[in-house]
């Protein structure tokens, strides 16, 4: 259950802003894809485009195809809301929702448009999530508490259980780890290279060393200055792009001449 | 070029931290007396209010029943057997004003804050907020000439049509039995009350529903959420205690509002669900605004111990509220 993205020639708006211009890319089944780059590069715009997430705020449009499995996610009659059951998304700040159990937060997707789903399937499915995003052991005790109730680290766990328990083709990760500490982080890593071998992984991330550590492909953006559009520089295997990158803006970035 | 003149160790430099009085010290303590003293303030007037009622009051309370039968507006009843009539009508023209103005505010509240595009919203959330500043007399003479003609071609038909028949025949009398117009009933006076409390409980529910975090909103859209679906798993769960606390406004201005019942009902002393018919219920606030001017002796006591029992009324309901709230407060969202 895991597809690849072929993207061509994309680009986003933001009303008459053009906020990233012309990517090419292909995204790979069964792998994970990092995409690197300064603050403001459009790495985050761009992966939003993937679920159509950008269509959020108010006159983000794109242009451009994105096709997943035969079918272009801008196509026409294709709904934003079939494309996020395909892709699935964990944001830079964990977000359960407050509102709900533990248990409750893990079948939030798949109580979606009334999908009717009995008592033992639901907690087999709460099991099974919670034990794909290796939180099954810490929270098995209390699936009634609140989502609020985790630590940091767990909330995005949790999170990631929720995404998946919805079985994606694809999950996106907005920078996962910037809110959490060198632990949690530790935990959520490990968790995508397991994760990997179901699914297709795009993460943007800020951290080139977790870059580095869990991604098979690396995409570098790069802007020209403020107001310019969002470009990708450079993408290749991570070994590739972290050892010798063929753009030189690539190399300072790494080795953190700039950026 | 200036050199840095003192050398941290110097002996005779004063310590770093400073000792007795600091400047801002004044304005904090300033500041703090304010505030508590306006907290104690309020509890004050809460205190006043309930005495007040209470002292005078009392006389009412512990009179014999018989002493009663003096007063002409009591129609020769005791204190209680007066009461719960005038209590009754207050609480069903309070449900019946909630129960219409509740989901209609929701309504409203989510178009604003969620549906309407963004100026459209501007302009009618001053709109709702203009809506509050009516005076209740106005709603009043509203309801007097404009609603009561309105509706009641529709309270006709709902007194005659085949259905109710059916149930007076089989049944027995329903709700809508025996409609006389003028419509001076007791579900004008409710439909009217929920016209009033409409703009405070629209205006509140949609603050709260703005409030909801964008956070929780994109978590749910991210899972394959339609908007209503998105709506229904992250805004309104997170509006829960904020709706109930609108409500309770509302219920406030519903179970204490004067003027707008005393023009619009036609007053009755009977403990009845018959919505339609006129002379069945009053209102306590009502009640006493149309026999304080007369009243006098036991009578004045009698209508203010009615008034307390409104107060309390209205102190039970709120508690409740808050208690209804704060089971949930773990999972209100504002952890």
């Amino acid at each position: 259950m895991s597809k690849r993205i072929d993207v061509n020639d994309l680009n986003v708006y933001y009303g008459d802003f053009l906020a990233v211009e012309g990517i090419d890319m292909v995204i790979e089944a069964r792998s994970v894809t990092a995409l690197i780059g300064p603050s403001g590069c459009g790495k985050s715009t761009f992966l939003r485009t993937l679920n159509r997430m950008h269509e959020v705020i108010p006159k983000a449009y794109v242009t451009g195809k994105a096709v997943m499995d035969g079918q272009d996610l801008y196509g026409p009659g294709v709904d934003p809301v079939e494309v996020r059951r395909q892709v699935g998304m964990v944001f830079q700040r964990p977000n359960p929702f407050p509102t709900m159990s533990i248990a409750d937060n893990v079948l939030a997707g798949v109580r979606l448009n009334n999908r009717r789903i009995s008592k033992s399937d639901a907690a087999d499915l709460v099991e099974r999530s919670l034990t794909g995003a290796n939180l099954w052991n810490e929270v098995k005790d209390r699936l009634n508490l609140p989502g609020s109730s985790l630590s940091g680290g767990q909330q995005q766990r949790l999170c990631i259980a929720r995404a998946i328990a919805v079985e994606p083709q694809v999950l996106l990760m907005d920078e996962p780890c910037s809110a959490l500490d060198p632990i949690s982080t530790l935990a959520i890593e490990e968790l995508i290279s397991e994760l990997k071998n179901d699914y297709t992984i795009v993460i943007v991330t800020h951290n080139m060393q977790q870059a580095a550590r869990v991604s098979d492909r690396t995409g570098f953006f790069n802007i020209a200055g403020t107001g310019k559009p969002g470009h990708l520089i450079e993408m290749d295997d991570t070994t590739t792009m972290f050892s010798t990158p063929s753009e030189k803006s690539t190399e300072d970035y790494i080795s953190g001449r700039f950026g | 070029m200036a050199v840095a003149e003192s050398p941290p160790s110097d002996p005779e430099a004063p310590p770093k931290v400073r000792v007795g009085r600091t400047p801002g010290r004044l304005g904090n303590r300033v500041f703090q007396g304010i505030s508590t003293a306006s907290g104690i303030f309020i509890l004050i007037i809460l205190a006043a209010v309930a005495i007040f009622l209470l002292v005078r009051a009392w006389p009412a309370l512990i009179a014999a029943p018989s002493a009663f039968e003096d007063v002409g507006f009591m129609l020769g009843r005791d204190l209680w057997s007066w009461v719960w009539p005038l209590l009754f009508g207050t609480a069903i023209s309070s449900v019946i004003a909630l129960v219409v103005a509740v989901p209609l505010s929701i309504g409203i509240g989510l178009f604003i804050s969620h549906y309407a595009p963004r100026r459209l919203a501007q302009g009618l959330g001053y709109l709702i907020d203009l809506l509050a500043a009516i005076p209740s007399v106005i709603f009043g003479l509203w309801g007097i000439q404009w609603l009561q003609p309105l509706v009641s071609p529709l309270f006709t038909w709902l007194s005659t049509n085949g259905a109710t028949a059916w149930l007076e025949e089989n049944v027995g009398p329903t709700i809508f039995t025996g409609y006389q117009a003028p419509a001076r009933n007791i579900l004008t006076a409710g439909l009217v009350l929920a016209i009033m409390i409409l703009p405070i409980i629209t205006a509140t529910v949609r603050e709260v529903f703005l409030q909801t975090p964008r956070l929780h909103e994109e978590a749910s859209l991210a899972l394959g959420a339609t908007r209503w679906e998105m709506i229904r798993q992250a805004v309104l769960p997170f509006g829960r205690s904020g709706v109930i606390s609108a409500t309770m406004l509302g219920l406030g201005r519903a179970l204490g509002e004067t003027m707008a019942v005393l023009m619009v009902l036609s007053p009755g002393y009977l403990i009845n669900f018959y919505l339609l018919q006129p002379g069945q219920h009053q209102s306590i606030a009502a009640n006493i605004a149309s026999h304080f001017p007369e009243a006098s002796g036991l009578g004045v006591d009698a209508l203010i111990a009615s008034g307390l029992i409104l107060f309390i009324m209205t102190f039970g309901v709120n508690l409740i509220a808050r208690w209804i709230i704060s089971r949930r407060a773990e999972f209100s969202g504002a952890n």
